[in-house]
């Protein structure tokens, strides 16, 4: 018996795994087809990311955004509930941490940086809780209404960045946040924030509320069985709003990371589908915290390796996102990964 | 009688679990053999294996004097064996006659020769005295007649050997009179049927010669009228198997549940239960009887709190509780064995030991702090349950899901009954669980009683009703019909009662000499 266990579990792990060595052995296909060696492009793939503590530093400073969205994400599935809008909550998140960042300039950094945090974790937190509620109260899916709330984000936070909060450049982008709210720089010149730690609390906390408290044993059996939650006594309705609030607060920390770190300032559309990212990130480390920083970190390294990729060879960077949808692909497709691996133990 | 069938020495293992040991099984011509033992005792992987769905290890299969090879279900069907799964496998937006020719389809030109297809259907249907009609979509169909269907495409591809694997699991009592008829019928006709149960009672109504597995072997093979109830159950479960619960007579007190003309309404809006006047005291059982869809599980989820009122008042113990959410009212001194253990009693994927606590899952010792999971609390609280309600295998880390039914319903009963609650509904409590489980439930129901809960019982098997019950509601489409003391019922009155017959009725034909 406890072997079985032990079997599944290793499973667990193995399908992620195959499903990167699947999809980077058809990116090979991929490399070779426009002329180049796969060995040579995978290996400055594997350098440029993570050869050195700078380029580490890189890596990890891309899979910053990419964890907080992947938790939240992940944290929403646990619940039952599936958060298409963590994008949506992320620019949110961000222009509450921002407008904080720029307006109460005053503040001590002890003060500041911390309240803008939390105004970041407020505004995705709530923006999440409004489909949560229409879940909850009305029995709209989810899915429609976080889509639907991402598009109100996007033009909320245009409007908010170039009308009444415009920086006065003529870029649509707000004034920059103070000092007193800027994440510091852990390593320049790359620009990794300390912002990673916040990513790590975040997954440690997720972890703990999902399988150490009363409340993750309620969330999870909301979301594996609904009404035998109800049966035991578990406020069905409380625990989906409860989640999804959590889940946004997650993806708002994203959007808080972004602008606090890297960007020190609101630029319109600075996401370019971080949220979404979430997913894939999520999916790939089978919605677990451990798996989402292990899986946002692999996408981190594609993206910051492949702009050396193209560089230094003529493979294209759009390459990466090919094997990105490739992962994506042969993880869904967990089931041909079972049979091959179950193939390979009877043979 | 000839013998059409023979499996000689047939072995089966699974990765984990040696799942057939040897077995020897053979079918005559026209009989009914009913092929019986717990669950996971081999049946349905024996049968599987003759179907062609498993390959055995070792052993050998003749059919009709010929040895084969059955490497696939095609093979089983050219031998003119059929199969009745559990779970049908019929396409549900089709009609009655599609479904039956399905795989073998007559054709004009390109085209469905759809109304030759319904006259065969019709012939078929005739000829075996199984009424249907041809055009009729499935979904719109009982799930008796859903069943009868998938017996008619077993017939339409010609077979004479018939396997049913646990047939009446998902039918009324009185779908399987029905079904019990066409068997005979079939039977008469000259079909051999193998009969897969684990219901001592269907085995001793329907066939004329069983055989027992457990954990793999076989047991024995015995003419049905050589062998009785007892005999059957010792060689099932390889001990003395008490059917008469032992009981002293109730010592009932004050009423807990109060039912003050309860109205509730189905998600529909239906008015399922009407206007119910009912007291279930103290140290009693009061056992509900009816045939499913009177309005038992709309009463039953109301007084837990699952399911809004439409009329009336609930009391426990004294106190008005109508409409209270359903941790307010378990908090009250309630315990609750739900109907469905996998829908509503638990959560499949949770260990045992989470599975343990849940509806508890917020009370010490099981919690810290109001927050923290106590994770040794829980565990120990999962090791003493398993130990006494003898739950197995005694793993509490394991999923519930891979529990057979029997422990995952302990799981629910350990659960509810450890918090000694002052009422007891239990809905259905060995629905789907072997001979050793119901002894053990009925005993711990009993010692409920005699600890002083008041006890609702509400079952579809009358046996359970009769051997548990103090007291006896009768239940017909949402109302109670009566209630009478155990010694006043009789089972035919029950039956009488539940199929809508009034009191006043019966007693009149008692008189009169018509009613027995």
């Amino acid at each position: 018996m406890q072997s079985r266990l032990k079997t599944i579990r290793w499973q667990g792990i193995a399908t992620p795994l195959v499903a990167v060595f699947l999809a980077l052995l058809v990116g090979a296909g991929f490399i070779l087809f426009v002329g180049e060696n796969p060995l040579t492009a995978y290996r400055i793939l594997f350098m440029e990311s993570l050869g050195s503590v700078r380029n580490i530093a890189t890596t990890l400073q891309r899979a910053t955004p990419l964890m907080f969205t992947g938790l939240a994400v992940a944290f929403a599935y646990r619940a039952g509930l599936f958060n298409i809008g963590a994008e949506g909550q992320l620019y949110m998140g961000a222009f509450a941490a921002a407008w904080v960042g720029f307006t109460f300039t005053a503040l001590p950094r002890l003060i500041h940086l911390p309240l803008a945090i939390l105004a970041g974790m407020i505004g995705g937190a709530l923006w999440g809780a409004i489909p949560g509620f229409l879940k909850a109260k009305l029995g709209i899916h989810e899915v429609i209404n976080t889509i639907m709330l991402n598009f109100i984000a996007l033009y909320l936070t245009d409007w908010l960045a170039t009308g009444p909060f415009h920086g006065g450049s003529w870029v649509p982008e707000t004034a920059r946040v103070s000092a007193s709210a800027a994440l510091a720089r852990l390593y320049p010149p790359t620009r990794l924030s300390s912002g990673i730690y916040l990513a790590l609390l975040a997954a440690l906390i997720a972890y703990l509320i999902l399988w150490k408290t009363k409340q993750g044993y309620e969330l999870r059996a909301v979301g594996l069985n609904p009404q035998a939650a109800e049966y035991g006594g578990i406020n069905v309705a409380k625990n989906t709003i409860i989640a999804m609030a959590i889940s946004g607060a997650l993806a708002g920390l994203a959007g808080t990371e972004q602008i606090l770190g890297l960007h020190q300032r609101f630029i319109v559309r600075f996401s370019a589908d971080l949220g979404f990212m979430g997913v894939a990130v999520a999916l790939l480390g089978k919605n677990h915290p451990v798996g989402v920083l292990l899986a946002a970190i692999l996408f981190g390294a594609l993206q910051t390796g492949s702009a050396a990729m193209d560089r230094l060879t003529s493979v294209p960077r759009e390459l990466i996102t090919i094997i990105q949808a490739l992962i994506i692909f042969f993880v869904a497709a967990d089931y041909l990964i079972r049979r091959i691996l179950r193939m390979k133990e009877e043979a | 009688m000839d013998t059409v069938l023979e499996m000689r020495s047939i072995t089966k293992q699974f990765p984990r679990v040696l799942a057939n040991d040897q077995v020897d099984f053979d079918l005559r011509h026209g009989e009914i053999h009913a092929l019986v033992g717990e669950n996971g005792s081999g049946k349905s992987t024996l049968m599987n294996i003759l179907y062609g769905l498993y390959q055995s290890d070792g052993g050998e299969i003749i059919v009709r004097g010929q040895k084969v090879d059955i490497n696939e279900p095609r093979v089983a069907i050219d031998l003119k064996i059929g199969m009745v799964f559990q779970h049908f496998m019929l396409v549900e937006p089709l009609t009655v006659a599609e479904n039956i020719v399905l795989g073998s389809e007559l054709r004009k030109g390109p085209f469905l020769d759809t109304k030759r297809a319904i006259q065969e259907v019709e012939e078929l249907s005739q000829k075996y005295g199984l009424r249907i009609d041809p055009k009729a979509k499935i979904a719109d169909l009982s799930v008796g007649l859903q069943q009868r269907v998938e017996i008619l495409k077993a017939l339409y591809r010609g077979a004479e050997i018939l396997i049913l694997d646990e047939p009446t699991a998902v039918l009324t009592p009185q779908e399987v009179e029905d079904l019990f008829k066409v068997l005979r019928a079939l039977r008469a006709q000259g079909t051999s049927i193998v009969f897969i149960t684990h219901k001592i009672k269907e085995v001793l109504s329907l066939s004329d010669r069983v055989s027992v597995l457990r954990r793999g072997k076989k047991i024995g093979t015995k003419a049905t009228s050589e062998t009785n109830e007892q005999d059957l159950a010792e060689m099932m479960v390889g001990r003395v198997v008490l059917f008469n619960v032992e009981k002293k007579p109730a010592e009932p007190g004050e009423d807990v549940l109060y039912l003050d003309r309860l109205s509730v309404k189905d998600q529909f809006g239906q008015v399922k239960v009407k206007e119910v006047e009912l007291g279930v005291r103290s140290g009693e059982v009061l056992g509900i009887a009816g045939v499913e869809g009177n309005g038992q599980s709309e009463l039953v989820e109301a007084i837990a709190g699952l399911r809004k009122t439409a009329g009336g008042r609930v009391f426990l113990n004294g106190q008005d509780i109508t409409d209270w959410s359903p941790l307010k009212i378990k908090e009250a001194g309630f315990g609750y064995v739900p109907e469905d253990r996998h829908r509503r009693g638990l959560v499949l994927d949770y260990s045992v030991a989470d599975n343990l606590i849940l509806g508890f899952h917020g009370k010490k010792p099981h919690v810290r702090g109001g927050v923290w999971r106590d994770d040794k609390a829980i565990e120990e609280n999962a090791e003493k349950l398993i130990e006494e309600y003898d739950i197995r295998p005694p793993v509490a880390s394991q999923p519930a899901r891979s529990l057979s039914g029997g422990n995952q319903q302990k799981i629910v009963v350990g659960r509810e009954f450890t918090q000694d609650p002052s009422l007891l509904i239990c809905a259905q409590p060995t629905r789907g669980v072997d001979v050793g489980a119901i002894e053990f439930i009925h005993k711990q129901v009993i010692a409920q009683r005699d600890r002083g809960a008041a006890v609702l019982l509400v079952s579809a098997e009358l046996d359970e009703i009769l051997s548990l019950s103090d007291r006896i509601a009768v239940m017909y489409n949402g109302q109670i019909v009566s209630v009478m003391s155990r010694e006043e019922v009789t089972e035919h009155k029950l039956g009488f009662l539940m199929l809508g017959g009034r009191l006043e009725d019966y007693r009149a034909g008692e008189v009169n000499g018509h009613a027995e």
